[in-house]
């Protein structure tokens, strides 16, 4: 049997060999179909892997407390607009919930800053001591605030690459420079690494980061002190993450003394639940990229059958021959079903040549991140092998049920 | 012992459009082992019809054949494919080797189809083609061999499954008479010394003249069956 099925594929590799044009015609909607497949799977990997590269940016194992909205007289305000977080909320839970490595907060605000005589409106972020190692922020030049500029809610700031774009010339050094933050003046003693864009699109580099204590007092001009703007976690394992956020949830509720009934006044993201949302996205485009690969592959398929409906017309005369010294029904299905399979495999080989060359050529040209996955390339193929076998099943069948006098007769 | 082929009453109706052809009309015939029998016939007698029911490539519509004790009238498509592989050679009038194949992998076909292996499928071919003189000429292919060198291969395909009985349909229809001759010589040859059975058509009398029984049917119906040669391994045959 094996002897017959080796025999059966050399038999198939020189009809085609026999008929390269033809052959390479026909093989040519699967080549399209894996190929268009395998380089749109790997742009979309590479785009997948740059968004979680952008959610890792938030940090490492990041759970996000807003406070809630605030409501009056049915009229809702926008989120984190109610003041209903504060230093002592995070104190507590750091103190209470033994999973959150860290806990940090900030506050935010869009002020000018001003130096010499260039002026920008940017974010203007206070924060905790920890929040710097809880985002994973790191330094090119200068370095982070010391326990004495919290304590003492010194005059010093941390600015990020886009405002240093903003506000100094190219080359200057910002670290030692004086900038003034609605008027307070404030020394430069860090400058931050860049970041990029985060996961929701908005630049992390445009920043200004001053101590919690000195926002409060010197520039924010709080009414609540103590209130923040946000609050952040930190777990060791990404797996603590969900139950962390519930021990969050029980922990503010009970500080916060809300009933069973009443809503919670805060809303807890955990950077796996920014990652979901990607992945939502992604299921789309995946779904559509299936769609596609299905009808290029149907085509291919349909070009396999139509050259196999040929090729039985061609060999009848063969058939005949070979059914006359004794091939059985199941013989001639196996012979025309392996020349199908093998145009099909010969083919998805070749598209996934092409593919991985397309994605390479995507990452080269447009610079577009590419990553090549072997399932999709296992996947790709052994679809092919699939639409080889349901379209040769037809004419491998037509052939098998030639009846042998006529099939010897034909001219 | 039976007879390697006993037909009883064989009728063959084909049905084209209203029309009734009745090809074979009730035809009786015994073949023993080891015969060499020339059917000869105009065209539309019946004998290409008869060849293909004695090749199991057709089945009779009424009556019985028997090869070698087996009914095969009732079989399915792949029972009759099984004996045409293990008990049935043919040699055709256009050759019908396979193109662009070699004479080794043509001859080598029948055993392919009974699942030998490749090493004895080449052995039992080449010495196929060994025994109808195509020693050397294992890889050539069907267009780089004469008509003559063409039918040997034919002849070597038809071998290699030591069937009991050959069946040659106008076999030298194709050749010059020199190929012809050669053509006939091994046939004869095959069955004297080696006792194949051996069933020509042929409208040919110099090419029918190598058997020792020569049938002629006329409208579906044997008109004459004679004994035209003393041999030593056929039996007696009574008409």
């Amino acid at each position: 049997m094996s002897a017959f099925v080796w025999l059966t594929m050399l038999t198939a590799l020189r009809v085609l060999a026999r008929n390269r044009l033809r052959a390479g015609l026909t093989m040519l909607g699967i080549v399209i179909g894996v190929a268009a497949v395998i380089a749109m799977v790997s742009i979309g990997e590479g785009a997948k892997r740059a968004v979680q590269a952008q959610i890792a940016t938030m940090g490492t194992n990041v759970i996000i407390i807003f406070p809630g909205v605030t409501s009056a007289s049915g009229v809702r305000g926008s989120q984190g607009s109610a003041v209903t977080l504060t230093v002592s909320d995070a104190l507590e839970l750091k103190k209470r919930i033994p999973l959150l490595a860290d806990t940090g907060w900030t506050r935010r605000d869009v002020m000018q800053i001003v130096y010499g005589n260039r002026n920008w409106n940017g974010p203007i972020n206070g924060i905790s001591p920890s929040y710097l190692a809880i985002r994973d922020w790191s330094f090119t030049s200068g370095g982070p605030f010391t326990q004495t500029d919290l304590d003492s809610a010194a005059r010093v700031a941390l600015i990020g690459q886009t405002t240093v774009e903003n506000l100094f010339e190219p080359g200057e050094e910002p670290v030692g420079a004086v900038i003034r933050i609605k008027n307070v003046p404030f020394r430069v003693i860090g400058v931050l690494a860049p970041k990029g864009q985060s996961a929701q699109g908005s630049d992390q580099d445009d920043v200004i980061f001053i101590p919690f204590s000195t926002a409060e007092r010197k520039v924010f001009g709080t009414s609540f002190i103590g209130s923040v703007g946000a609050m952040f976690g930190s777990t060791d394992q990404v797996e603590d993450l969900s139950m962390a956020a519930e021990q969050i949830r029980e922990v503010l509720r009970a500080r916060h003394r809300l009933q069973t009934e009443q809503n919670d006044d805060f809303t807890i993201r955990t950077q796996v639940d920014l990652g979901k949302v990607q992945e939502g996205t992604s299921e789309t485009l995946t779904m559509m990229l299936f769609a596609i690969a299905s009808v290029s592959l149907l085509v291919g398929g349909i070009g396999i059958m139509n050259i196999l409906l040929v090729s039985v017309t061609e060999r009848t005369r063969e058939i005949g021959v070979r059914m006359a010294v004794g091939a059985k029904r199941h013989h001639i299905m196996m012979q025309f079903l392996i020349e199908a399979m093998t145009l099909s495999l010969v083919g998805g080989a070749l598209g996934i040549v092409l593919g991985v060359a397309g994605a390479k050529l995507t990452t080269l040209i447009a610079g577009w991140p590419t990553i090549i996955s072997g399932n999709v390339i296992v996947i790709a193929f052994l679809f092919s092998l699939v639409v080889g076998l349901f379209f040769g099943l037809y004419p491998a069948n037509k052939a098998a049920r030639l009846n042998p006098i006529e099939a010897l007769r034909y001219e | 012992m039976s007879s390697l082929i006993e037909c009883e009453d064989v009728w063959k109706i084909y049905r084209v459009g209203d029309v009734e052809v009745q090809a074979l009309r009730g035809l009786s015939l015994t073949i023993e082992q080891g015969e060499f029998v020339a059917i000869m016939g105009s065209s539309g007698s019946g004998k290409s019809t008869l060849m293909n029911i004695l090749g199991c490539l057709d089945q009779p519509t009424k009556g019985h054949y028997r090869l070698n004790g087996i009914e095969v009238g009732n079989l399915k498509p792949d029972h009759l494919a099984g004996i045409r592989n293990q008990q049935i050679g043919f040699v055709f009038q256009s050759f019908n080797l396979i193109p662009r194949t070699s004479a080794l992998e043509n001859a080598q076909l029948p055993l392919f189809y009974r699942g030998l292996s490749l090493k004895e499928q080449r052995a039992q071919a080449a010495a196929a083609l060994g025994r109808v003189g195509l020693q050397g000429r294992e890889h050539h292919y069907p267009t780089q061999l004469s008509g003559g060198q063409q039918q040997r291969v034919a002849i070597a395909r038809a071998l290699v499954t030591s069937p009991s009985l050959l069946l040659a349909d106008e076999p030298t229809g194709n050749l010059d008479t020199q190929s012809s001759q050669e053509i006939m010589k091994i046939l004869e040859t095959l069955n004297r010394d080696e006792g194949i059975t051996i069933i020509l058509v042929t409208h040919e009398v110099d090419v029918a003249a190598y058997a020792a029984r020569e049938i002629v049917i006329k409208d579906g119906q044997i008109l004459s069956d004679r004994k035209t040669k003393a041999r030593p391994m056929s039996s007696p045959v009574e008409v």
